[in-house]
């Protein structure tokens, strides 16, 4: 208050106001198609989680999106019948949750290994070929990884099918037999992703101070004692904080993996149904909006509350590296 | 002489602390196997797809998918090429996609994290929340499928392919990291002391300076618009518009379709569907979408790597 009653009288001071106002201006511009898009793409579709509560139909007489809602009739919670009406719900979600599970920690295990034994590479031009070729599978989508699967498990034809008819064995039936297929979404997983955790690990531990490990060698440390007492500890805030947000992000998964690879066979959703591609097929073949907007809520909410968890512990590990 | 003396012994004493401090034998020829055999591991698919590209359909069909086959040929590609008008149409639209979209989300990206970057913007933290809230929570996918289709049109057109992905809070993220590290505020006070208005300054001072950042984000989007399917899974029905990725994808259901319902077609089709190298051809696909990736690849991962460990743990 007392600020601007100088101001009023300081005409410099005025015209620095007015600057300072012309640039908060001129910076908001700068804001503007970012935020128009957010609000667009992301804050209008908040909006839309009211059809989960609705029996959405096409209103006949003028069929937009606004009318058609306004002209729904609530359906109460009875879009989220199914969860306890039938197993669906169940297996997608068992899936999620154990399919991510596994990978946070596999993921982890075997990237810190390959990144600790990167590092030990002394030679230069080596160690970027083998970094290179390990990254490489991250740079292609899943719907080119579905072909290189395919390559080995394809009916008649595929490698693996070949061997095991050659080696006088009932070739399996890839596509059609749930059973080894968490194993394979397992490798499929690990094969394209690893390289890229393996990288921000190896990042971290070239960042160590290199004094450190002379000393221990002087002391007498080998090898082992030096990974384990120096670089694992170094590791050790990064380690958690990647665990707990992807803790936070549990309930959801990479929909090009588990609709892809798998290629959208039927009798492999026992071990491929996922909440993302549940989602994907109540809408797009069974189109029933309030359905797989509910299971798209219930995903939102419980990911929400995930994340906020991930998000406060992570704080109390080292505040730089919390989200917000 | 004596400094040269001297030199040699360090670089001895040097040589040796390395060697006091670097692992055993036997110890190296397991890390190396280990290593080995997983880099192996990443690329031999891509090599095994591109033989199988090259494998006469004969060698197929006796032999199935091998890393050696029994006789070569060219024929997926010769086909690829006659019946190749949608593959050009494809072909075409993934790289208008990758070129408009990449050039449009780092335009956004730059003056959005521009902004965040600014200590002295007033709405500096109501934009970042703005922004950041949207990485933890949303509408879902139906809700913005309809929207973007029946309130925003993009439904079987170009824009259903670049607009939904233009935006990356993450990306934000990364860029506003990258200004705070390679661009010192004094600068862009000294520079509005010497007039330059705010968009000068970003484009003709900061920009420039914060090259290898923008270059980092500029090939992270490509990455994502050459590789997106999902966009055409959602909004693309008319085959005129979609990417390579999307045909591939439909290639893997489509000729399977074709040789299925051969005998419900004319003759003509039954024996062009007969003689068609439907696997090899398959597979020919697959390595065109490949090789401008593999090409371009081993250039610009350093940038890659380098926007990864800035954004990291902040995913």
């Amino acid at each position: 208050m007392s600020s601007t009653m100088i101001n009023v009288g300081n005409p410099a001071g005025s015209v620095f106001k007015r600057r300072v106002r012309g640039k908060t201006l001129i910076l908001t511009s700068m804001m503007l198609p970012g935020a128009i898009w957010l609000i667009l793409l992301r804050y209008v579709p908040m909006f839309g989680i009211i059809l989960a509560f609705q029996n959405y139909k096409t209103y006949s007489k003028a069929p937009t999106l606004l009318n058609n809602i306004l002209h729904s009739e609530w359906a109460g919670l009875g879009n989220f019948k199914f969860l306890i009406q039938t197993t669906d719900a169940a297996v997608m979600i068992r899936n999620t949750l154990l399919y991510n599970a596994l990978w946070i920690v596999l993921t982890i295990v075997i990237a810190v290994s390959f990144a600790v034994m990167l590092n030990e590479i002394t030679h230069k031009l080596v160690a970027k070929t083998y970094q290179t070729l390990m990254f490489f599978p991250y740079f292609l989508s899943w719907v080119v990884v579905s072909y290189f699967v395919f390559a080995f498990l394809a009916p008649k034809d595929g490698m693996l099918v070949h061997v095991q008819s050659s080696l006088g064995i009932k070739p399996t039936d890839w596509y059609n037999n749930a059973g080894p297929w968490p194993i394979l979404l397992t490798i499929a997983n690990l094969w394209k992703n690893i390289g890229y955790s393996c990288i921000l690990y190896l990042a971290a531990i070239t960042g160590i101070d290199a004094s450190q490990y002379e000393a221990a060698a002087i002391d007498g440390a080998g090898k082992w004692r030096q990974i384990l007492h120096i670089t694992l500890p170094h590791l050790r805030t990064m380690i958690i904080i990647l665990f707990i947000l992807n803790v936070g992000r549990i309930f959801n998964a990479d929909f090009g993996l588990f609709y892809n690879v798998p290629m959208d066979s039927g009798p492999l959703y026992p071990a491929t149904q996922v909440i993302d591609t549940y989602v994907y097929r109540v809408f797009s073949s069974m189109h029933d909006i309030g359905m797989s907007s509910a299971v798209g809520l219930l995903q939102n909410v419980v990911g929400f509350i995930c994340i906020m968890i991930a998000n406060t512990i992570v704080r109390r590990v080292d505040a730089d590296s919390a989200l917000f | 002489m004596d400094t040269i003396i001297v030199k040699t012994g360090t670089n001895v004493k040097r040589r040796r602390a390395a060697r006091l401090n670097s692992v055993s034998l036997p110890a190296s020829i397991l890390i190396n196997l280990g290593l080995v055999s997983f880099a192996l591991c990443c690329i031999i698919p891509f090599i095994f797809v591109v033989i199988i590209s090259f494998t006469a359909k004969a060698s197929i069909e006796a032999n199935g998918y091998s890393f050696f086959p029994s006789a070569w040929s060219a024929d997926a590609y010769n086909v690829a090429f006659q019946l190749g008008r949608q593959l050009w149409t494809s072909y075409l639209n993934s790289f208008l996609i990758t070129i408009l979209g990449t050039v449009f989300s780092v335009l956004i990206c730059v003056l959005y994290s521009y902004g965040l970057y600014r200590t002295d913007f007033r709405y500096r933290t109501f934009f970042a929340f703005f922004s950041f809230f949207t990485m933890m929570f949303g509408g879902g996918l139906v809700p913005t499928v309809m929207v973007c289709k029946q309130l925003l049109n993009l439904n079987n057109n170009y824009a259903a392919l670049i607009v939904p992905l233009l935006v990356s809070p993450f990306n934000f993220i990364v860029m506003r990291t990258f200004f705070k590290s390679s661009v010192p505020e004094e600068i862009i006070e000294s520079s509005s002391i010497d007039g330059s208005g705010e968009y000068r300054t970003l484009f003709q001072i900061v920009a420039p300076i914060a090259k290898p950042g923008i270059a980092t984000i500029a090939l992270m989007n490509a990455l994502a618009y050459w590789n997106e399917w999902y966009l055409s899974l959602l909004y693309i029905n008319d085959s005129k518009y979609i990417p390579l990725q999307y045909l591939l994808m439909m290639m893997q259901r489509n000729i399977e379709f074709i040789v299925k319902n051969a005998g419900m077609l004319g003759t003509e089709a039954t024996r062009m569907t007969q003689n068609m190298p439907t696997s090899s051809l398959r597979m020919a696909l697959c390595v065109f979408i490949v090789v401008p990736i593999a090409f371009a690849y081993p250039f610009f991962q350093r940038y890659i790597v380098a926007g990864l460990t800035v954004g990291s743990v902040k995913g």
